[in-house]
């Protein structure tokens, strides 16, 4: 077909759009505070996600100190515990992956991969992330204000959310922990018009939809469903600000709170949840597609072979984003809505497994008989699939209600989320880091490091989510402060709980290594030049690494390719870039 | 079959005509919308994110419409109001109605006299428009501060479902504050065009691009997108 041939001997399409006046910089805080390059926005994007993803861990640390010694931290009394889990869980959802995947690469990455000088709204693309640091910061005062933060877990079901039992519920936490995310989706609606827009109408000559990298069609679609999923978060979120400040009654059903009846009656909490899931069931796959499109482009280029199946990748991320809006109940099976609402979102929730799992068996088949160099990249992305197989593969259970309901709330929904949406996509993350870290600094991270930091996470988060699911299926609950002395949770069950928090701390201070690694290599790693993967992607056929302002040179990119001519059999070396027109070698097409 | 559409290099492009040409567009390299600006695509892709803020809220009303408890108050009645002796149901959402569909032609007007470069007869258009559109916001002040008057609160009111004043009081509110936007956004563009910024490409003061006419059009989108929200929340909240 016409779009995935090699274009030696096409006519260069025609420029339509007259090369942009950038904005250029003159002072260093223009240029370095408030830039409006989208790849200063990108490192300034990642490193506020990092910070307060490194809050999220230390989180993650207490929370299990607490699950695995109980009685012996007494700090951690029942409301620290709730408001950990709170924090942990919306850091890393909201603050980290999607700030990081969209924010930090979407706006590294498009721009570059797309072939373009910047994002079309630079000034816009600033401001959201200025609103997108306010967001952050705000969210980090709930640990200083009256009170402390929300501890209504990460869904913030009403009416807990603002009720005076639960923590940060009549005192400032939920009003902080609203407030922030209203910022936060305000600041991503900027920038997620940046990337549609960019991806839809600022690509280079000769860049067809079908021949982007499949990274950009993740973070495209994942973006475009971030817009329409966000404003029902948005609206629940502007509601319940109104239930807790003007004692509106939006989700607020009767009820008697220490036994006085409360003003408040007549309101819908299945609405609150089904505005929540609206907007949250998408989220997992705003984070998990940018993670599916990115692994794509890892797995071909270390294993030197062209994507198996490219058309057939781009189909199954558009119909998984569209069926992510139709399964948002399946988090509701257990809420009282309709019971006949179960059939439909069952039937629904199974279905997106096939698109899902057309992308596996292609990743598969892309490493069959490639030529698989096991770099740190490759081994992260090894690790994503099989951790996104468990992971999906539990998400089977789950997404039936015969067997949900048996499971929810245990330790089992927890260990299922946290391996497909937790450790799959940040195994995605890593594994970016170490494939762009040389695009975007000009040096490689040093490879013992990184190799230490590869097998203590990938290990280490397997025996810490594995054995969770015994766990759950044991029927231990989440959520829970203290087990206590329960007949049908035997001793085993506590020492592995245990083991777990020992894992949790380890697998934790790999991370530190990581960011150890990160910092050093900036100075003293190996000099990487300008493409050390040999990749045939845009971003790093760029004049200069890491790349200047406005990218490209003079003349901005023609592309001749799609993304993956790896190995072509007669080409002078085992990849062929993009913008390069044809190797002196016979046309030559590729099977479609 | 074909048509041409002009470039911004000064070329022009043949393009297939109908089907085809969607799917010509969809599969070419640089831009999927072949004669769309950038400005212009990002409105509309932030007016469909916007739609379905409104749609979540109305959704929201409808909800707690169908299953609160308590009876919900009679809008007929509620937004009504006496003149010369006689009650006349939803008189000033009438009125208001009227004022918000008109400015709509005001501004589909301005957006003409601005593609022709008539400075004066746009800049007025579009100041018109603004009046239009001050003119809604301060209706639905009054309307406000006579229910309000009346004991419609927030959290409850003299005639049933307590969720009647929040949906009325949030709803509104919302759309009023995307009209005030609208206004503000008016006067800027309207002092540009009158200043003659678009013919000079005096750039802009924050983010330093030069304008042209078409902002008056990707103004126009934002202000009929806000008018057809009212459509819908007239017809749910009002009619219903």
């Amino acid at each position: 077909m016409v779009d995935i041939r090699s274009g030696a001997d096409e006519v260069i399409p025609l420029a339509e759009v007259e090369d942009v006046e950038l904005y250029h910089p003159k002072s260093w805080w223009t240029h370095y505070v408030f830039s409006q390059d989208a790849k200063i926005i990108a490192i300034q994007y990642s490193l506020t996600a990092t910070a307060i993803g490194m809050v999220a861990l230390v989180l993650s640390w207490l929370i299990r100190l607490q699950l695995g010694f109980p009685g012996t931290f007494n700090f951690i009394d029942a409301d620290h515990y709730y408001q950990f889990i709170t924090m942990h869980g919306m850091i890393m959802v909201i603050y980290l992956l999607t700030a990081l995947f969209l924010g930090g690469f979407g706006n590294y990455l498009i721009p570059l991969m797309v072939g373009a000088r910047d994002m079309v709204f630079p000034y816009a693309n600033m401001l959201s992330y200025w609103l997108y640091l306010l967001a952050v910061l705000i969210l980090a005062a709930g640990f200083f204000v009256p009170g402390g933060p929300t501890g209504a877990g990460w869904t913030l079901y009403p009416p807990q959310a603002v009720l005076s039992g639960t923590p940060g519920g009549q005192d400032w936490g939920i009003l902080v922990m609203l407030s922030s995310l209203i910022l936060f989706i305000i600041g991503f609606t900027m920038g997620g018009l940046n990337y549609v827009v960019t991806v839809l109408q600022g690509r280079a000559r000769g860049m067809t939809l079908m021949r982007m990298p499949l990274t950009i069609w993740g973070i495209f679609t994942a973006t475009v469903m971030a817009l329409l999923a966000f404003p029902a978060l948005f609206v629940a979120c502007v509601m319940m600000l109104f239930d807790r400040l003007l004692g509106t009654s939006f989700f607020m059903p009767a009820i008697v709170e220490m036994g006085t009846q409360l003003k408040q009656g007549g309101g819908s909490p299945i609405l609150f949840q089904h505005l929540f899931w609206f907007f949250g069931h998408p989220e997992v796959y705003i984070v998990a597609l940018p993670a599916f499109g990115i692994v794509s482009d890892l797995i071909s280029t270390h294993a030197r072979k062209n994507i198996f199946g490219y058309r057939m990748m781009v189909w199954a991320i558009v119909i998984i984003g569209a069926l992510s809006f139709v399964v948002w109940a399946h988090h509701m099976y257990v809420s009282g809505m309709n019971p006949n609402f179960g059939f439909f979102f069952a039937t629904t929730t199974l279905i997106i497994a096939v698109p899902t799992a057309i992308k596996v068996y292609n990743w598969v088949l892309t490493l069959w008989r490639g030529d698989i160099h096991l770099t740190l990249p490759m081994l992260f992305a090894l690790a994503f699939i099989v951790t996104f197989v468990n992971g999906g593969l539990t998400g089977l259970f789950l997404g039936n209600v015969v067997v949900d309901v048996p499971l929810s709330d245990t330790m089992f929904v927890v260990a299922h989320f946290h391996m497909v949406m937790g450790v799959a996509p940040i195994m995605v993350i890593f594994g970016a880091i170490y494939h762009w870290y040389p695009k975007v600094t000009g040096r490689m991270l040093n490879e013992a490091m990184g190799q230490i930091h590869f097998w203590v996470t990938f290990l280490g988060a397997y025996l810490i989510f594995f054995p969770m699911h015994y766990l759950g299926l044991l029927g231990i609950p989440r959520r829970y402060h203290e087990l206590g002395e329960t007949a049908f949770i035997p001793e085993s069950a506590h020492t592995l709980n245990m083991f777990i928090s020992v894992m949790a701390l380890t697998v934790g201070a790999a991370q530190i290594l990581f960011l150890f690694n990160l910092a050093w290599s900036l100075k003293r790693g190996r000099p990487s030049g300008g493409n050390p993967w040999r990749a045939t992607t845009l971003e790093w056929q760029t004049p200069q690494t890491p790349p200047a302002h406005g990218n490209w040179g003079k003349e901005l990119p023609v592309v001749y390719r799609w993304a993956y001519d790896y190995s072509v059999p007669g080409a002078a070396e085992d990849f062929i870039p993009q913008n390069q027109p044809g190797l002196g070698m016979p046309t030559r097409e590729h099977a479609s | 079959m074909a048509q041409t559409v002009e470039t911004h290099t000064g070329e022009t492009l043949e393009r297939p005509l109908g089907l085809r040409g969607v799917a010509a567009d969809f599969s070419s390299d640089q831009r999927a919308f072949k004669n769309v600006s950038w400005g212009k695509a990002m409105m509309w892709i932030f007016l469909l994110s916007d739609t379905f803020i409104f749609g979540c809220f109305l959704v929201a009303y409808m909800t707690a419409r169908m299953s609160t408890t308590v009876a919900w108050p009679n809008p007929s009645e509620v937004f009504a109001l006496t003149i010369g002796g006689q009650e006349i149901p939803l008189i000033l959402i009438a009125i208001m109605t009227f004022v918000l569909i008109s400015s709509s032609g005001t501004m589909a007007m301005a957006v003409n006299f601005g593609y022709r470069r008539d400075r004066r007869t746009t800049a007025i258009l579009m100041l018109l428009t603004a009046v239009l559109g001050a003119t809604f916001v301060g209706m639905q002040a009054f309307e406000w501060s006579k229910l309000i008057a009346e004991g419609v609160r927030p959290w409850e009111n003299p005639w049933g479902a307590a969720q009647f004043g929040s949906t009325f009081f949030m709803i509104t509110g919302f759309h009023g504050t995307h009209v005030t936007i609208g206004v503000i956004f008016l006067l800027i563009v309207a002092r540009k065009v009158w200043r003659g910024d678009f013919d000079t490409e005096r750039r802009g003061f924050f983010t330093s691009r030069k304008g042209n006419y078409e902002v008056v059009e990707i103004m126009g989108l934002y202000w009929h997108f806000v008018d057809l929200v009212w459509v819908f929340i007239f017809a749910f909240f009002y009619l219903w």
